[in-house]
């Protein structure tokens, strides 16, 4: 057996969207020598991605001069590799094209990020629906949406920027349908003020999205179409109308992806984000955590909590006061968000019995209804039990059933037998405790 | 949970061994009630590989699993589709000629005993298992082993129990055995003619001193590629490794799932508690069996998970009372052989219950064979 | 931004800019369905960020790998389920 790729470093960044992004930067600043990984084949993250590939560069401006961390010296990033475990502390193991690689270090910042949640309704596996921040992902790797006819649905400032990004790929966008009351959506609108950047993107968004309905107190209840979409119902609680169109772009809000941090054995706080204290660290002694894994609050809470975790785990003493007030602030944003945003009962109600919920696994909410709880489910029906390892449908039977998540267990994420074997095979390094 | 009339039989334990005993005695007319910790089919029998598989490392072994195979073969055509009967058949794979001797061996007793096997070649055997690796000796094929997905026949037979007047409280944990009764957790306290203890691996928890020791396991299972292998895989050198002395031990044993899934397996190890994935064993696991399917480098590995098998110190399992515990019998320490043994089990414990002969001899299984062995 | 890549997609050849998708390649190349559910039901890309499995095709040979985080490099062969599948996806 040849021997695994291995790399070491002080510092190991998970994820290279904003928070990862920042993170090493401050952390090589201070001095440490980072890793970054990323599963993406470029950087930039969620709202970045493609920023420094040249197929989308919208950003573009905005990314450079964090995207310029990734030049430093003392960083060495790494792109298409994904975390699937740690064999002992101090080790990480990463799937990437070319094989499995380790890296020993020292201090580990996890920022992998959210995903969104998607919620089971009628129609909703039929090709041409996709999620909202997932068609825009999709588009921002170059999948072609010109001259198509898209409506764009699910909750939360996010359906703007989606919007945006199609309308500028030339997709005619032909409504955007959002769950929350208008009074919500007006007393947050009204309350902008107090993020001037926010109220900015806002702005821009209405300017760029001139002309395109926006719908409050609406949500769609069924896709329709054979192989693929033909028209989507959109539901505002009193009457149901058919869109026709060639893709849905639904995404109910954000769910921070934990799993990263559960396989180090980080403690998770109510509601689903990693636990994190004044100095991003986590409950395990030189693991923090740095942007949406940490609570959804957007890109500028990302950005602060990333360069205060990479400080911090540089091994810096004061965190200077920019980054923490920058913190506050955003964070305060994501708490609007979460007021104004929250979901409606009705939608708990959009599965029908014979609606897919397991989209692995094909497993139908009434298959799911007699099950007492999460593992039963999963040891009786499949569910969760597919290669998306619940990933999609556990938020979304948690939101429906209340059902609890497990423990993560490696590999995190699907990855060849030859990537799992190397596992067991790297001495964990030299590292210390912080 | 008092005043109610005390039934015939409580069943401790709701795995597959414990589902099978209340099923079998409720079918014979016993009251009886299953008391289970947490979800029923959640323990080993969750973790296993649900491998049917009729084992001849010694007489008392094969007899209970070929009758137990026996009485698999007759509920399959009741069973619902999730327990995922198939018959996909045990390959033994001899990697070289003293391997393909023992196997060869092996067939001669098999077919005297009434178990259709048969000696592959080489060729035969590249023939079978395109995937295997070039340069193996041969195999023995015993064609009607089957495979099952045994968390889906747990409530199964709790069902049939019930419906034979069984009562069964799950999520209800026992905290003592005290004579013919139990105290649970939750303080109630309940009575019975007799005392039936399943809990697998947990079973020194209730009764101090019982020789049963927790042997860990390690799973993997694959994303789907059907026909990738097409019969249950085994190497020959298994029976070395389950039934070896030694505190750690891996061996090639890879199962193809009705679903186009391959479960790849497995490990023993003494000693460990915690049921954390060790890398270090599950490296070797896999590495063993990618000696044998290299192919199996670029599958995907969905899970890994690993399981407590109840292990004694002579490999039989403890079937029948326990000496000093008047009502108690003991159906545990099935070490890796469990789900192929639990019909087989559960009608020894009904026999005993009912006072009932026997169709095969109890006392290679007689716990007190062990009364006063270390555990 | 004028560089391009040439693939296959279902033994068809695409040209994409370099730095796009497999799952780019795969729409560019007029495939909608990306493969078949385990009951046999037409699945495409969902969440466009590697987390969903929606997206996996057989590329160079290798199935179940997700379209939506590989980038398309000259002379890949994808393999959707238009092409019978990728070898044991679905059924
Ligand atoms: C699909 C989607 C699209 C979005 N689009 C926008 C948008 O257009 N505009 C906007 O303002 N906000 C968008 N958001 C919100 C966005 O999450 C935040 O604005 C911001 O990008 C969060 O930054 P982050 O660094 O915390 O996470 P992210 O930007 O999500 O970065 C996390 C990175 O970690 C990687 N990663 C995750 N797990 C692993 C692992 N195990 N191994 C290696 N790498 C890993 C991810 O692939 C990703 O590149 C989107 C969110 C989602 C889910
Ligand atoms: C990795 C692995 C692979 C295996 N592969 C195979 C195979 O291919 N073929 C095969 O035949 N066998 C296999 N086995 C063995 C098989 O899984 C076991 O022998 C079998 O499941 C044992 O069943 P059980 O009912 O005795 O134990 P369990 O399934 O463990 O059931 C015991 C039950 O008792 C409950 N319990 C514990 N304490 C209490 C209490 N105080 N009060 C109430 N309830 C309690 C538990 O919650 C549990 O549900 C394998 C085992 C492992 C670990
Ligand atoms: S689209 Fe979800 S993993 Fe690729």
């Amino acid at each position: 057996m040849s021997a695994i790729a291995t790399v070491d470093c002080d510092v190991l960044v998970v994820g290279a969207g904003p928070a990862g992004l920042a993170a090493a930067g401050a952390a090589a600043r201070a001095g440490a020598g980072v890793v970054v990984l990323d599963d993406n084949a470029g950087p930039g993250g969620q709202i970045w991605r493609g920023a420094g590939a040249g197929v989308a560069a919208p950003d573009a401006r905005a990314a450079a001069p964090w995207l310029d961390a990734l030049e430093h010296p003392r960083v060495q990033p790494l792109a298409g590799a994904r975390l699937f475990a740690q064999p002992a502390p101090g080790l990480a193991l990463a799937e990437t094209p070319a094989g499995p690689l380790a890296v020993r270090h020292v201090r580990a910042v996890l920022c992998p990020g959210a995903r969104e949640l998607f919620l089971p309704f009628p129609g909703w596996t039929l090709p041409g629906v996709a999620g909202a921040g997932g068609l825009s992902a999709l588009v921002k790797s170059g999948t072609p949406v010109a001259g198509q006819r898209v409506v764009v649905a699910g909750s939360g400032p996010l359906l703007f920027a989606v919007a945006r990004e199609l309308k500028r790929h030339g997709a005619r966008v032909l409504l955007i349908a959002e769950q929350a009351p208008r009074g919500r959506v007006a007393r947050f609108a009204a309350g902008l003020w107090r993020w001037p950047a926010k109220l900015a993107d806002a702005l821009a968004h209405r300017a760029a999205l001139a002309g395109v309905p926006y719908r409050t107190g609406s949500w769609p209840v069924e896709a329709l179409g054979g192989e693929a979409l033909a028209a989507v119902r959109v539901s505002d609680g009193r009457r149901v109308r058919e869109i026709p169109c060639d893709r849905l772009a639904c995404g109910f809000g954000l769910v921070p992806n934990a799993e990263p941090a559960r396989l180090f054995g980080c403690a998770i706080a109510a509601g689903g984000a990693v636990a994190t204290g004044a100095r991003q660290e986590t409950s395990v002694p030189g693991v923090f955590a740095a942007g949406e894994a940490a609570g959804i609050a957007g890109l500028e809470a990302a950005l602060a909590e990333g360069a205060i975790a990479g400080l911090a785990a540089a091994g810096a003493g004061e965190i200077p006061a920019g980054p923490r007030r920058a913190r506050e602030r955003a964070r305060a944003f994501g708490a609007a968000i979460a007021r104004a945003f929250a979901l409606r009962d009705d939608l708990r109600a959009l599965a029908r019995p014979e609606t897919v919920v397991c989209r692995c696994e094909d497993v139908t909410r009434g298959a799911l209804a007699d099950q007492p709880g999460w593992r039963a489910a999963k040891l009786h029906t499949r569910c969760g039990m597919g290669p998306c390892q619940g990933r999609v449908c556990g938020p979304a039977a948690e939101f429906l059933f209340g059902w609890g998540a497990e423990s993560v267990r490696p590999p995190a994420f699907p990855v060849r037998l030859e990537s799992l074997a190397a596992a067991g095979e790297v001495p964990p390094g030299g590292t210390e405790g912080p | 949970m008092s005043g109610s009339p005390s039934p015939d039989a409580l069943v401790v334990g709701a795995g597959i061994v414990g589902a099978a005993c209340a099923w079998e005695l409720a079918r014979a007319g016993v009251r009886v009630s299953v008391l289970e910790a947490g979800l029923p089919g959640g323990g080993a029998t969750a973790a296993g590989m649900g491998h049917v598989v009729v084992l001849d490392d010694n007489e008392p072994e094969f007899r209970l699993a070929k009758l137990s195979h026996e009485l698999w073969s007759a509920l399959a055509p009741e069973l619902p589709a999730g327990a995922e009967f198939t018959r996909p058949g045990t390959l033994w794979v001899a990697a070289d000629g003293e391997e393909l001797d023992a196997a060869a061996r092996r067939a001669a007793a098999y077919d005297s005993r009434g178990v259709a096997a048969e000696l592959l070649d080489a060729r035969q055997l590249a023939e079978a298992e395109p995937e295997l690796r070039d340069g193996l000796a041969g195999g023995l094929l015993v064609r009607d082993d089957a495979v099952v997905y045994p968390p889906c026949v747990v409530p199964w037979l709790l069902d049939g129990a019930r419906r034979a007047g069984a009562q069964v409280d799950a999520g209800r944990r026992v905290a003592a055995i005290e004579g013919r009764a139990v105290r649970c957790a939750d303080g109630g306290r309940r009575e019975a003619a007799w005392v039936v203890l399943a809990t697998g691996a947990w079973a020194p928890e209730l009764v101090p001193g019982l020789p049963v020791r927790r042997r860990k396991g390690h799973l993997v299972v694959t994303d789907r590629y059907p026909g990738f292998v097409r019969h249950q895989l085994v190497e020959l050198g298994y029976l070395k490794s389950a039934h070896g002395t030694g505190s750690e031990s891996v061996a090639f044993n890879v199962q193809p799932r009705p679903s186009g899934q391959l479960l790849v397996g497995s490990s023993r190890q003494l000693g460990v508690d915690d049921d954390a994935i060790d890398h270090r064993l599950l490296s070797r696991m896999l590495r063993r069996a990618l000696e044998y399917l290299p192919g199996l480098a670029r599958r995907h590995a969905l899970r890994a998970w690993t399981g407590f098998r109840a292990a004694t110190p002579d490999g039989q399992p403890l079937i029948g009372p326990w000496p000093g515990h008047d009502g108690l019998l003991l159906a545990t320490g099935h070490e890796g052989l469990g789900i192929t043994t639990a019909f087989g089990t559960a009608w020894l414990v009904a026999d005993m219950v009912l006072g009932r002969p026997s169709p095969l001899p109890r006392e290679p299984y007689l716990p007190a064979r062990l009364a006063g062995s270390a555990p | 931004m004028s560089a391009r890549v040439t693939l296959s997609v279902d033994g068809r050849a695409v040209a994409v800019a370099a730095g796009a998708s497999v799952a780019a390649a795969i729409e560019a190349a007029g495939v909608a369905v990306f493969r078949h559910s385990v009951t046999g039901t037409a699945r495409a890309p969902l969440c466009g960020m590697g987390i969903c499995q929606e997206c996996r095709v057989t590329i160079d040979g290798e199935p179940h790998r997700l379209a939506c985080q590989t980038a398309c490099a000259e002379g890949m062969r994808v393999e959707t389920a238009a092409a019978g599948g990728s070898r044991g996806v679905g059924r």
